[in-house]
């Protein structure tokens, strides 16, 4: 059995609006091993995404701690926490959030300038990344040159550029065709697989979490 | 370290949004292209008064006097000046000092017909000597004891009926225009010249009113001016005469940049709320993109970095198209009264590189002060927040 990459112990997260308090996450425990492709499900407002932001550290739980590689990030500093992600956490987006005037290469070198990388080592690792989700022809378009599908694998590039610890995706296939979503996902089991990325992701999509090893389902905040 | 978000990203985005980024260059090329104007008007106003004077010449006037025209200077102290020893000689070896004579006449100006004074200078035989920089463009120069006189190039070209072979009418006489002179853009350029016996006579004017000599060394001036000015019998003022023109054009320049500036200022304010709002729209525009940034693990810094580059730019885009379009007015040459003299003067916009890098700078002060705001709230603002505002 694999140590364990991620702790989550008894964490609450709340949002407040207006006067209201409402409790998003209640006493969330839970353990990912390296090497570990966790799928998240659950309705809408479970509270998945924001179980997902308290993991990759754009977020701060209530209560309780978050150790990620044995680092508690809850007590880290707000550039501590920044310089952290950027070293450890690669993001996948729904809608891809590429930036519309950089090309292909440009957004996925995009979290090596947080490297002391040079730049010709940048655009090396950028192209290597490209290389990996089949996309090597398309380097210099802009987002809005490629089609949906092929922006998301773009995105999924620039996540694992860094060759970070942990990847995030939340609902990495929530805005593509069925085709496109297997080829993401397919991508994905790749990189769980063949380069033993270990990856959370939150998804509806029941076709999706099926390529997980493990599914786990939110409700009203609990794990069940 | 900090961490810099490539430079492109600030200006494609600028790119992207090309009316929008044109538009408000386009406010900010407004008000840079009067600053500058007006910065070029005040110092072409002091070019062509500071050229007008020489290093090696010196100027005595009566004490107290702003210009040649209110100086006073009668034949005893011409002559007494006349033997200074610090005075160069001529290779006759006679003294080279010029007793001139100012008087303002009116003139008709060319187009609207308007009156305006024209500086009518009686020159001695020595002064052509002492100002090497006035040549004769056409015609040939007035002979001593004729009613002739020569006119400046931009006398000629402002005032109506001065041209030459021309008959022009002042002191009840008749005075035929028999040459016409360039100065190197001085002010010159702007006077009649005529003998000085001949001014004298037909005004009746029994004193000089300046008397210009050419120093043997410029480290005769002190002691010349020491004696002069210290002599209880005369009431005298010597100056360089490069300091007595570039006096005159203090007032007249100062008062173009001081009225100018303040209306630029005010512009500036419209100029730079233009940008902000540019600004802010962009900021506003790109939330996800900078929640994105800052997701990926950029601080704040960058992304205020980044913003403020790109105002900067935008600013500096704007700048530099005002100053090419200013730039464009040194071709012009513009006259006005010269407060000191009354008289018209004409010069030229003239464009110096402190011109063009405060020019410049103070579009940057504007792109900065009008990116500031926006690119703090870009910095400041929650990354959930921005990821979710799709």
């Amino acid at each position: 059995m694999p140590a364990p990459l991620i702790e989550i112990n008894e964490v609450y997260k709340s949002y407040r609006r207006e006067h209201l308090e409402i409790p998003v996450l209640e006493k969330i425990s839970l353990t990912v091993a390296a090497g570990e492709f966790l799928a998240l499900m659950g309705p809408s407002g479970s509270g998945k995404t924001t179980l997902l932001n308290l993991i990759a550290g754009i977020d701060r739980p209530d209560r309780g701690t978050i150790r990620i590689g044995g680092i508690e990030i809850g007590s880290l500093g707000e550039s501590d926490l920044a310089r952290w992600r950027s070293r450890h956490i690669g993001f996948i987006f729904q809608l891809y959030n590429l930036i519309p005037v950089l090309t292909a290469v440009e957004n996925v070198e995009l979290p090596l300038l947080l490297t002391p990388l040079s730049k010709k080592q940048r655009r090396e690792h950028a192209e290597l990344a490209l290389n990996v989700v089949g996309l090597s022809d398309r380097m210099r378009h802009y987002p809005r040159q490629l089609s949906g599908g092929q922006e998301q694998r773009v995105g999924i590039a620039r996540a694992i550029v860094t060759d970070p610890t942990l990847l995030v995706a939340d609902e990495p296939t929530g805005d593509l065709d069925k085709t496109s979503a297997r080829d993401v996902m397919d991508l994905l089991s790749r990189l769980n697989k063949d380069f033993s990325k270990t990856i959370v992701m939150v998804t509806h999509d029941p076709r999706a979490a099926e390529q997980a090893r493990t599914v786990r389902h939110l409700d009203k905040g609990t794990l069940i | 370290m900090m961490i810099a978000i490539p430079i492109s990203y600030s200006l494609r985005n600028l790119w992207t949004r090309r009316l929008t980024t044109v538009l408000t260059a386009g406010g900010i090329a407004l008000v840079i292209f009067v600053f500058s104007a007006v910065l070029m008007l005040a110092y072409g106003l002091e070019k062509t008064l500071v050229a007008t004077g020489s290093d090696d010449n010196a100027i005595v006037i009566r004490k107290g006097s702003q210009s040649e025209m209110m100086s006073l200077i009668d034949r005893t102290a011409a002559n007494v000046i006349r033997s200074q020893p610090e005075i160069a000689a001529d290779p006759d070896g006679k003294p080279r000092a010029a007793a001139e004579a100012i008087v303002l006449i009116s003139m008709p100006k060319r187009g609207t017909g308007q009156e305006a004074h024209v500086q009518t200078r009686g020159i001695a035989p020595e002064s052509l000597a002492m100002r090497p920089q006035v040549k004769l463009l056409a015609g040939r120069l007035f002979r001593p004891g004729l009613s002739e006189v020569i006119v400046g190039a931009a006398a000629e070209r402002r005032f109506e009926g001065i041209g030459l072979g021309r008959t022009i009418r002042f002191a009840m006489r008749d005075w035929t225009v028999v040459g016409v002179f360039a100065a190197e853009g001085s002010g010159f350029e702007s006077e009649i010249w005529l003998d000085s016996d001949q001014l004298l006579q037909a005004f009746r004017r029994p004193v000089f009113s300046s008397m210009t000599v050419r120093l043997s060394s410029p480290s005769g001036f002190p002691p010349l001016k020491l004696r002069l000015e210290g002599d209880p019998r005369f009431n005298l003022e010597v100056k360089r005469e490069k300091a007595f023109y570039a006096d005159q054009s203090a007032m007249m320049a100062g008062f173009i940049r001081v009225l100018g500036l303040f209306v630029t200022v005010i512009f500036s304010l419209g100029a730079m709320i233009g940008a902000m709002i540019t600004m802010y729209a962009a900021v506003a525009n790109r939330t996800t993109e900078i929640g994105t940034l800052r997701a990926l693990g950029f601080p704040r810094r960058s992304i205020l970095l980044a913003f403020l580059i790109e105002s900067l730019f935008l600013s500096l885009l704007g700048g530099g198209a005002g100053l090419v379009l200013a730039s464009l007015l040194q071709n012009m040459t513009v006259s006005t009264t010269n407060f000191a003299t009354f008289s018209e003067l004409a010069f030229r916009f003239a464009l110096s590189p402190a011109i063009a890098l405060e020019s410049l700078a103070f579009a940057l002060v504007m792109g900065f002060l009008g990116g500031f705001l926006p690119a703090v709230r870009a910095a400041r603002q929650n990354i959930l927040q921005s990821l979710r505002a799709v």
